[in-house]
Order: structure tokens, then sequence, then C-alpha cells
């Protein structure tokens, strides 16, 4: 990683108050770093916090409900200690995200142009005309076939596909400096999948933003991104480039994940599962949160949570028996 | 003799009418499918959203009536058969669905879930159905006194667990798993998968298996069928579909699918465009407008599905002209050595001691 990277997050911790005073931990000490131009993809199955992580640093998580603390360095700012109306400035601007369901996140009765201008105009001003020719160079970088017929068209009449494209073109609006993607092709076909990816890469290679790509395919990961972090139970787990993550692993759930994958590249008989269940978070384990699910458990590793230790150059495990080869050689 | 055999089967949707009622625009959401699928044995139907596979799926089982064509299930004519004959078919013939929140009626207990099929074929007498309900849980991999619980307190794998077992209860030789896994987490997706695999061996369930998940279908099928706006445009056994893609469509399908492989050496074919709608498919080839090795004849004149020496069938006038496929995926190197012994040591530890309740026991079905 570069000296000063681009965001820069410490020690994060978010809890949630439920109705009933039950308290979740959704997120525990999380540390995070992406420098500029880089991509960084955070991993992990449903509710292991990191579409929550991602929310944290966009500041919209629910203020009365949710107990955040720690620090989100960017751009010489402390988000957490930002308030909401230079977050405001930075959100759409220098701040932007993606996020899965590009049918809910565009509003059905304003046309895309409508939505795209709004953001133009409203963190740079000037007039509805030049936002408006923006917004049409815009729809064709993302190459929507004819943008200037296609900005007047409402979200209904495009398909999924194009209106992902649409959200990209938006989130792009204002040249930001990082972009958050929660799972931009899940619902996507995966030619289509293939064009948004191709279309993420080359966005990056031109204007040189960060990117933080959430996502459950490993597929979607290895092809894109330059950084891993695995996140399970609101820990990150494990923290590698992305090479040495899917050769050499060095904790035991990111080996699971990776078994447990049909690949089109690779023959296996039975796919490897990760039995039991994730821990409840309202009561999360003293020890590693992985422990009752792993094969490799030792006694020590339920009297204390592990530390996230370094097993390599930039290769961090949250794993006492990391490095791993040592228990197959 | 095959299972199951369709031929030409097609299904058109009206989607617009004149004020008298009278069809004015139709989805061409089948349009001349046929294929076959021997006893024991997997066919994924594989293509994107639209393309027609859940369709086709549903009038196997005639849940909708089909256009045209025939369907011949064990010899018997499906479309001939009146309401007692349907009524037995369906004891063969079973279905699950993608989202396992949605096919499990939340008012029913586990226990009256999996009673019902028994109930409703009258396939024992109701002082045995416990027993059975116990057998099935067993075979999935659940605990018999969870049969007192309801949906909403089991996880999604769970409940997809639920639902082959409901499947299962009436013993069929068909199960048609539309998109079964898509909805899954990926650790839980790996258990219905060896789940699914598990009980075709041993109790020679055939499965028609629909998904838009290549390699999901990769680890699961024997046979492949590749559909687009309504037909299928190749054919082959598994093995030979992966290994050597022919029709444009399938080589773009496989080629855009992220493998979890950084830097891993393929050729790409990257689709331009969007997917035509089935209200008006384009002329000729139905995948001209997308296809990145077009000619003339392709925009008119409609290829045939025509099948090689070893029933490998492609519709593409192309298919001797096309350039090699082999790029399109790695032969082989998606584990590395050190990953392949992790993951092995990672499966052996978890084999012996699986906790209560998830895996699979040691448990026969009952048999009448």
């Amino acid at each position: 990683m570069s000296a000063s990277p681009l965001i820069e997050i410490r020690d994060l911790r978010i809890r949630f108050h439920g109705d009933d005073g039950r308290i979740t931990h959704a997120v525990d000490s999380v540390d995070l770093s992406v420098a500029n131009g880089a991509t960084l993809g955070l991993v992990g199955e449903s509710g292991c916090g990191k579409s929550v992580t991602s929310l944290a640093i966009m500041g919209l998580l629910p203020k009365q409900s949710a107990e955040i603390s720690g620090a989100i360095r960017f751009d010489g700012l402390d988000l957490l200690q930002t308030p909401d109306q230079t977050l405001r400035d930075l959100r759409g601007n220098r701040l932007a995200m993606i996020f899965q369901e590009p049918m809910t996140s565009l509003n059905p009765s304003f046309t895309i142009g409508d939505q795209i201008i709004e953001t133009i105009l409203r963190h740079r001003g000037g007039s509805r005309r030049s936002a408006r020719e923006r917004a049409i160079e815009l729809l064709r970088r993302v190459h929507i076939p004819s943008p200037e017929r296609r900005i007047d068209d409402y979200p209904h009449k495009l398909s999924g596909g194009m209106r992902q494209r649409v959200m990209i073109a938006m989130a792009l609006a204002c040249d930001p400096h990082l972009l958050i993607a929660d799972e931009p092709t899940t619902a996507l076909d995966v030619t289509l999948q293939a064009q948004i990816l191709e279309l993420m890469r080359e966005l990056k290679a031109a204007s040189g933003a960060a990117i933080i790509l959430i996502t459950h395919d490993l597929g979607v990961v290895a092809e894109v991104c330059d950084e891993v972090a695995v996140m399970y139970a609101g820990e990150i787990v494990e923290r590698a480039p992305v090479d040495d993550l899917f050769s050499a692993p060095q904790h035991p759930y990111t080996v699971g994940l990776l078994g447990s994958i049909p690949r089109l590249d690779h023959r296996a008989e039975q796919l490897a599962t990760i039995e039991g269940m994730v821990p409840n978070m309202a009561q999360p384990p003293a020890g590693c949160r992985f422990a009752a699910r792993c094969p490799f458990v030792l006694e020590a590793c339920t009297h204390a949570p592990p530390p996230l230790i370094e097993v390599g150059p930039g290769h961090l495990s949250r794993c006492i028996r990391a490095p791993l080869e040592r228990l197959v050689s | 003799m095959a299972l199951l055999e369709v031929r030409g089967l097609v299904k058109h949707f009206v989607t617009e009418r004149s004020l008298f009622g009278r069809p004015l625009a139709h989805v061409k959401a089948v349009d001349g499918v046929s294929f076959s699928l021997d006893a024991g044995k997997t066919l994924a139907l594989v293509g994107e959203s639209g393309c027609g596979k859940s369709t086709v799926s549903r009038l196997v089982l005639r849940l909708i009536e089909p256009d045209a064509g025939t369907v011949r299930f064990d010899g018997r004519d499906l479309l001939a058969l009146d309401a007692g004959g349907l009524r037995a078919f369906r004891r063969d013939a079973q279905i699950i669905f993608q989202d396992p929140y949605a096919s499990l009626n939340p008012r029913m207990t586990v226990g009256q879930i999996l009673t019902e099929p028994l109930a409703l074929h009258d396939l024992m007498p109701p002082a045995q159905r416990r027993a059975r309900v116990a057998d099935l849980l067993r075979l999935v991999g659940l605990e018999p006194r969870l049969a007192r619980r309801y949906p909403h307190e089991f996880s999604g794998g769970q409940r997809q667990r639920i639902a082959i077992a409901r499947a299962l209860a009436v013993e069929p030789k068909l199960i048609i798993c539309d998109e079964p896994v898509s909805a899954l987490d990926v650790s839980i997706r790996a258990q219905i998968l060896n789940l699914l695999r598990e009980l075709q061996d041993r109790l020679g369930l055939a499965y028609i298996f629909v998904s838009h998940d290549l390699a999901v279908v990769k680890h699961i099928a024997d046979h492949v069928a590749v559909m687009n706006l309504g037909q299928i445009v190749e054919t082959a056994e598994a093995d030979a579909l992966f290994a050597s893609p022919r029709h444009p469509y399938s080589r773009a399908l496989l080629s855009a699918i992220p493998l979890p492989q950084p830097k891993a050496k393929r050729t790409t074919v990257l689709l331009e465009g969007e997917i035509p709608s089935a209200l008006n498919p384009p002329t000729g080839c139905r995948f001209h407008t997308r296809c990145p090795f077009v000619i003339e004849r392709c925009r008119n004149e409609a290829p045939a599905l025509l099948a090689d020496g070893t029933g490998h069938a492609t519709a593409c006038h192309r298919t001797a002209e096309l350039p090699s496929a082999d790029a399109i995926l790695p032969a082989a190197g998606g584990f590395s050595p050190a990953l392949a012994k992790l993951v092995a040591a990672f499966s052996q530890k978890t084999e012996g001691g699986s906790p209560a309740g998830v895996g699979i026991q040691d448990a026969a079905p009952a048999t009448k």
C-alpha cells in the first residue's frame, strides 16, 4: 500500500440496538485502507457485516439505532465526526455508491436524465443545459446506445443491465475519488455482468478512482480486485493481495469458501462444506468466532479472540494456526 | 428407452388482446424445443433471463399447457392424460423452486408440509405417516424432531432441504430443480448441491436442472442444453460442452463467467447490445443481433439444430468455420497445490464430526 491511503478505516465497531433491547455486534474492530487507483474486494456471506461497513462509510446508517465507534479517514476528514451538511456535499461528489438493486435505487417518477442532472447541479452547479450535456456524455461513457434519446426515458423503460449502467453513470457524475459498489452485478445475467465489470475496469483505468467492491462472488473478486478482505461474523478474518488469497489462503474460513464453490476450472466430486451455523451476534463467542465450525480448531481457539497477524507481505490472518501450510505438510 | 421424451414443444403467451379478445401480440417463450432424459441422469437447461428455461420446466410437468409438441414420460403421452392420470403422473415428477421462503406454507409445520403429499396420494395409512416424515427429514440431513417447527424457524438452506424432502415424499423418478441454489449463500449452496447428488446416486433420480450458473451446471449435469430466446442452440454431454463449446452463444456465456483464478489466461467473447425481446425475436438466427461471427445468411435463414456423430448438436450456420474454443476455459489449474491440500484437509476433518442436523445421516428412504 502507498504511504497515504485515500481512505483509512481504524477500529470500526458498529452495534445495533434493537427495539427489544438486544444489542447486535454487526461489525467489530475492522481496519481497512484503500489507495488511489486500487480496488479492494470485501467478501463474505449474508450478515457478515460487509454492507454495513460500506453504509457506515457513506454515513447512511440510522443514527437512532446504530452505535458507531472508530475512525474513517477520507481526504483529511474523519467521516464519523463530519457534520451531516458536509457529508451531503461529499456523497455523490467525491464519495459515490452503487447498490445491488438497480430497480429500486432509481426514482420511477423521474426520467433518468433528471436524476443524473440533479446530481450534477447539486454538486457542480452551472446551467441546466451544460448539466444535460454532461449527463449525455456520461450515458455514452457507460455504453448506453443513443444516449441523446435515452436520457428522457423513465427507468421502467430500461432493462436491468441498462438501469445498472445508469446507476454507474450517476455515481460517476462528479468524478468520485472513491466508488463503493455493493453487489453491483448480482442481479444481472452473466453476459451483462461481464459488460459491467469491463466497464468498471475501464473507468478505473481512466479516472484513477479507488473502488471498494462488495460481493459474495469469488470469481468477480479474482477478476477485478487488487486486494481482498474476507469478513466473517463482523470481523475481517483475512486480508491479502488477490493472488495470495486464491493460491494460499491463510484462514480456515477462506479455505472453506474457496473449496465450496463449484468452478469451471476445476473438477471436484464433492464440494467442501462449512458445517454449522454463524454465531448469534447478540452474544458473540469469547474466542475465535469461526471456532465452532472450524475443522482445525484447538482448545486455545475458544479462549481469547485471535489477533489479526501478518503471515506474509501484506497478508493478514485472524487465525492462531496460520500459516496453514504447517497443518497439511 | 428414455424416461422423458420432449418433441417440438411450443408455448406462446398472449400479451395483448384487442377489444374483442383477439390476440395481438405473443411472447414466443418456447419455440420448438426437443430433448430427452434418461432415468438417473441430470439434464441442465441454461440460458439468460427470459430464454424460456423455466417455461420448459413447467410445460414438462403440465403446470401450463403447451400450444404444440409432445411430452412422453415413461412411455405415456402426458398431454393425453385425464385428471386422474395427471395426478398419478405428479407422483412421478416433482419440482423444487428457487425461493425456499416462498415455496413453503408459513402456516403449516414441517410435519404437515411433508404429510400432505402422502395424504393426497394416499401413499400409506395415517399411522405410518409420522415415521415416514422422520425418514424424509433424515434423508435430507435434518433431525426428525424438527417436524413440529414452522418454516420461519429455519435458515434458507434448511428450508431448501425441507422443499427437497417434500418433493421426495412421493418417491418421484424425476425432480425439476428450478434455480434451486441461486438464493443461497455459497457455503450453503455447496451443501445443497452435495445433497442433490447424493440423493440422485442413492435413489436413482433424474433431474432437470434449470440454472443460469454454468459453474453449478458443470458440477451437477450429465447433459446440457443451452437456450436462447425460446430455442435450444446447443446440446451436448456436459464434459464435451465445457471442453469445447461450439455455438457462439455458448462460448459467450462460458467466457463471461468470472473464474476464481486471478490472471487466468483466456479469450473472452464480450457480447454487445441488449438481449432482444421474445415478443419480437430477430429473423433468421435469433442470436444474430449479438453474434460476433454473424454473416449475411444468419440474418435470413434460421439454422437447424444438427448433431454430429457423438450427439453434440449445434444450431449455427458457421459451426465448422468458427475458431477453436480451447482458450475460453483454461484446461485446469484452478487450485494451486497448496489450496488443493488445504481444501482436502478442510473437508476431511469436517466429515467425521459433523454436528447434528447437518450433513447426511445414514438413512434409507422408506419403501412400501
